[in-house]
């Protein structure tokens, strides 16, 4: 197969490209931004309890 | 290891609920992964051109999957929201607001896909056609469930002004749904229909179905993502988190 001919998709490389790369695009974008979400929480969390989170840390490492 | 018998209802509680999600996140990252590799795999290489539509016509791949699930996640997040209006279950509305961003991503990207898959075939990017507009409607139903529940302030109020709105929405998904018999549209009709012969090659067919099933794998995977983070934000302050992430660390 060709690869020139396959990405050049009939002279529809615009619209198929177009379409896939969006959706791709956002699907990853929102796995990221979950990712962040999920830390943010976390380290909210450990602020808000530091006896049961972060002091345990601080020890273990002085 | 012994088989117990599982108490379902047990799961209707964030604190049950939030360490079996993160349980079953990996196994449907994978096989949303797997899947979509498959999918994007025989859409490109396997299936053949399409003799009217050349290779412009691959957009469906994309397009019928975000547009189903866009439909669909809208009658689970009204569900939801109805069943946490109903019997005041907290997880239930934490459910409705983890699914609606994802719905709402999937609005767009069906009504994106859709205005460059109908630039080259129509000639237009955009008709103010039944299906057209109803799908538009829908995203705006997404997008005015997020605002509410943004501005409002208090969860369990957002929840239940979300439901509100969820329900009454509802309406318009049969609308998008029958759009295409009801009148009579530009947009073509339905490539696959319960109960009839599809209308395309088997091979395309068999594409279009693995990327529908990595899209609704791909849902369930953010879905559970985001509910276990607004579990996280709204159970701050109870016992049960502290003492998870006290574990946990």
């Amino acid at each position: 197969m060709n690869w020139v001919e396959f990405f050049n998709m009939g002279g529809y490389a615009f619209y198929v490209w177009g379409s896939f790369g969006v959706a791709l695009f956002l699907m990853g974008a929102e796995i990221l931004l979950l990712r962040r979400r999920r830390k943010r929480a976390l380290l909210r969390q450990a602020r808000q309890a530091p006896k049961m989170n972060v002091l345990k840390e601080n020890e273990t490492t002085t | 290891m012994a088989r117990r018998k599982i108490n379902w209802y047990k799961y209707t509680s964030p604190a049950s609920f939030y360490p079996l999600a993160g349980k079953l996140i990996p196994f449907f990252a994978v096989l949303s992964a797997v899947l979509l590799a498959a999918g994007l795999y025989v859409g490109f290489f396997v299936a053949p051109t399409d003799f009217q539509q050349g290779d412009a016509y691959r957009i469906i791949y994309i397009h019928v999957p975000a547009a189903w699930m866009a439909m669909f996640l809208y009658v689970l997040m009204a569900v939801y929201a109805g069943l946490g209006l109903a019997f005041n279950a907290r997880l239930w509305s934490m459910m409705a607001s983890a699914i609606a961003p994802t719905g709402a991503m999937f609005a767009f990207i069906s009504l994106w896909t859709g205005a460059l898959w109908g630039k080259p075939m129509w000639g237009t990017w955009w008709v103010w056609d039944a299906r057209l507009t109803s799908t538009l409607i829908l995203f705006f139903l997404y997008l005015g469930f997020l605002s509410l529940q943004a501005v409002i302030e208090d969860a369990r109020r957002a929840d239940r002004a979300g439901a509100l709105l969820a329900l009454v929405g509802g309406i318009n998904v049969p609308i998008i749904y029958f759009s295409v018999q009801w009148w009579n549209t530009l947009h073509q009709g339905a490539s696959l229909r319960l109960g009839r012969t599809p209308s395309i090659a088997p091979v395309m067919l068999t594409a279009l179905l693995i990327m529908i099933a990595a899209i609704w794998m791909y849902s369930i995977t953010v879905t559970l993502m985001r509910v276990r983070s607004i579990i996280l934000e709204r159970e701050r302050h109870a016992p049960w988190v502290a003492e998870l992430l006290g574990e946990a660390k």
